[in-house]
């Protein structure tokens, strides 16, 4: 008797936890089932990611990059399964391993000692935004979520991302990948569902600090910019990466949109 | 013997006026728009006085910019542009130096033009504004040459036109933060002055003519908020940057949506000023009052959250009531004068009317007694305790010299007090403790943080707020990113 498989049930990936949708509804693609997120999906998955943020950014700079090539790991051990071409989730563990070594760089490129007239030691230095959503590209599915998924997290944010509409397996694939890695919960969120509603939810959140768009619609990027002017959000449209390179040539603008810099003034002498 | 020192009567030294001269300053009684390199009369003719908010009197007749003028003042720096931007980076530097060593010439009479426009004390336009309008100059000047390195790129460019629209707190230090790094990255500028103080800049317009900067590369275009509304909504300008209120900043980034046009904002506060225990209180108190009553409190970065540890609060407010009651309020061009008038008719209702909330939710409300002129608009130094964090006065931006005093007790407390606001523009630590210092300073979620001081300023040490206090950075190499777009 030929043995019947064990099939996957695919689910999203909110505050480390692999769940349906709360509102209990799903779409079907290549003959599987998977959730259609709600708006509060989305507001579960911002709540689960702020709670993330602050002991993200608390780690050393180290430790970061130490987790984003432990992710890589994890996706390079998963090549076969993910369900797109080789080469494009070879370009995806390279872009990991690309910011991997971005986390303690980004201080000393963007920050420094600023020689002010005045009896103190000023410094600025770049401090990650908080918590960002990512609105990924229909395609490629994998890389276009990795290219904007990878600064994000160098630079010290949490992220909640809105997956591939046409296909959102290879994303959710992706949350069992990082699922194994080291990537804290809450950390990276992934929510798959019609990208108009969950996009549109995102930018009209309030404790959103910045929004990366890569889907490339004109209409759906018009309105996340009119949504984030409501609590001044730091926005940033980019085209879908399709090479290594797409996501790498520009690497300090994609990690620059999500950063602050601080100026601090300590006294020197009395 | 000391009982008999107590027992002389006391003795109070009262200061005599101090009144700075404005004889020498050489203002017109009218000014056109300053476009193509020349002073022009608005297409409509419209011109409206600016008022000396000490006195009420008018200072000048102002021409103010209708839509055909910002047309006309984009197509004459769309041609300038590219001349600009092509001139050997040094030579665009030598503008700009002469353009710092023309305003240190100029130093005093702008300083008491800025005080007869704006209101605020000779001592603070004298010492502060203008002396660092001329070092921004100077140091933007020297970057012309530089732009690269500033970045981080192989290949730079600039944006093309700028459109840039300045408060009234800091008319020409604003101006200058905005011009000088825009003109160092190539571009052409258009600056709009805001609405009641629009002299200095003018002043500054005919610098630009003194220091031959070719026409159409600064376009000088008063008038109003609808002015800007104009301005922000013009679909051949190449990026826009924007300081003053966050209401006014979310109106922008909303028209901007969907046109691609890069923005930078700077916009309001309720910064924390943050007294330990273990901090020398006399100096902590000389912060405290800088911090918020610096410019009669119109400063976005103003320490307007005043968090005190419970173990000295009674004796810093003691300290503080005392030092604020020495305050002398009055004629700005006055040279002992610390607080002065407040910018306009306008501001004050909204200062009297937030001030009215603090009092009506039941804050603790203490304005020092002084004798204020009977024209102008004036506020005296106020006090509020007992506020709870939830108080409109401890939560919206008053822009005043209005002080809210919340307490805490632990070290936590305190960081989660002062991050617990939708703006994150500044805040101030007071301790001896190093090591404390450093740990709270990288805890707060502020753009800039100042120990052991508060509203100091500098070229070289970027400025910018997290959260709704704004985006993108002025001063240091972090303000050219907003003027250049990185080609690779």
């Amino acid at each position: 008797m030929s043995r019947l498989t064990v099939r996957k049930t695919y689910k999203l990936w909110i505050g480390g936890a692999f769940v349906r949708s709360e509102s209990g509804r799903y779409d079907e693609a290549v003959g599987v089932n998977y959730p259609r997120a709600s708006r509060k999906d989305v507001r579960d998955a911002v709540a689960a990611a702020r709670k993330a943020a602050g002991p993200w950014a608390a780690r050393t700079a180290y430790n970061r990059g130490q987790i984003l090539y432990r992710a890589a790991e994890a996706l390079e051990s998963r090549a076969e399964t993910m369900g797109v071409p080789r080469d494009e989730v070879d370009a995806a563990v390279d872009v990991l391993l690309h910011y991997a070594g971005w986390t303690d760089k980004l201080q000393p490129v963007l920050g420094g000692i600023n020689p002010v007239a005045a009896p103190f030691l000023s410094f600025s230095l770049p401090e990650p935004t908080g918590v960002v959503g990512i609105v990924a590209p229909d395609a490629p599915a994998l890389l276009g979520l990795v290219a904007e998924l990878a600064p994000v997290l160098a630079a010290g944010n949490v992220a909640v991302a809105v997956l591939s509409e046409s296909a959102p397996l290879p994303g959710l694939d992706l949350a069992e990948a990082l699922g194994v890695s080291d990537v804290p919960a809450g950390v990276v969120n992934l929510l798959s569902g019609r990208r108009g509603e969950l996009a549109r939810a995102l930018g009209a959140h309030r404790d959103l600090n910045a929004i990366v768009d890569a889907a490339g619609e004109r209409e759906l990027s018009r309105e996340l910019d009119r949504l984030a002017a409501e609590t001044i959000k730091r926005v940033r449209h980019g085209e879908a990466a399709r090479s290594y390179e797409d996501a790498t040539d520009d690497a300090l603008e994609r990690l620059h949109a999500v950063t602050e810099l601080k100026t601090a003034w300590h006294p020197v002498g009395a | 013997m000391s009982s008999s020192v107590e027992t002389r009567t006391s003795i109070v030294w009262d200061y005599a006026p101090a009144p700075e001269s404005a004889d020498h300053i050489r203002l017109r009684d009218r000014y056109g728009l300053f476009l193509d390199g020349e002073f022009r009369e608005p297409a409509d003719g419209r011109h409206v006085a600016t008022v000396n908010p000490a006195t009420e009197e008018p200072i000048a007749e102002i021409g103010w910019a209708g839509p055909a003028d910002i047309e006309a003042a984009i197509e004459t720096a769309r041609a300038a542009q590219p001349k600009w931007a092509a001139l050997p980076e040094l030579e665009r530097a030598k503008y700009m130096f002469r353009i710092a060593r023309l305003i240190q010439e100029r130093a005093r009479e702008l300083a008491v033009v800025e005080t007869m426009d704006g209101g605020k004390p000779l001592r603070e336009s004298r010492d502060v504004d203008i002396p660092l309008a001329a070092a921004h100059f100077f140091h933007y000047a020297g970057w012309a040459d530089k732009l690269r390195y500033g970045v981080n790129a192989r290949e730079v460019r600039p944006l093309g036109v700028v459109g840039q629209i300045v408060p009234w707190n800091f008319p020409l230090l604003m101006a200058a933060w905005k011009l000088a790094p825009a003109l160092a990255c190539g571009n052409a500028a258009i600056l709009k002055p805001a609405e009641t103080t629009p002299l200095t800049a003018l002043l500054l317009a005919e610098i630009c003519q003194e220091a031959e900067l070719p026409p159409g590369v600064v376009a000088v275009l008063p008038g109003n908020g609808e002015t800007g509304a104009t301005l922000v909504r013009q679909k051949k300008i190449n990026k826009i940057a924007f300081t003053g209120s966050t209401a006014v900043g979310r109106d922008i980034q909303a028209a901007l949506a969907g046109t691609g046009i890069p923005l930078t904002l700077e916009l309001g506060g309720k910064s924390a000023n943050i007294v330990f225990e273990d901090a020398a209180l006399d100096q902590a108190v000389e912060g405290i009052v800088n911090g918020i009553f610096f410019n009669q409190g119109h400063v976005c970065c103003a320490g307007s959250r005043l968090l005190i540890q419970e173990s000295v609060r009674d004796e810093v407010i003691a300290k503080l009531w005392q030092r604020m009651r020495r305050l002398r309020v009055g004629d700005p061009l006055d040279k002992n004068t610390d607080v002065g008038a407040i910018n306009s008719a306008e501001q004050l209702s909204r200062i009297e009317a937030l001030v009215a909330a603090g009092e009506s939710e039941g804050a603790v409300r203490r304005t020092v007694e002084c004798e204020l002129p009977a024209r102008g608009y004036w506020f005296a130094p106020t006090l509020f305790t007992d506020v709870s964090p939830a108080h409109r006065i401890a939560v919206e931006e008053i822009f005043g010299p209005v002080v809210s005093v919340l307490t805490f007790r632990t070290q936590a407390e305190a960081i989660e007090k002062a991050n617990n606001s939708r703006y994150g523009l500044a805040a101030g630590i007071w301790t001896d403790k190093g090591a404390k210092a450093f740990e709270v300073a990288s805890a707060l979620r502020a753009g800039v943080v100042w120990q052991n001081t508060y509203n100091h300023f500098d070229p070289t040490a970027a400025f910018g707020g997290y959260k709704e206090s704004g985006f993108g950075r002025e001063g240091g190499p972090a303000g050219l990113r907003p003027y250049l777009s990185v080609v690779r």
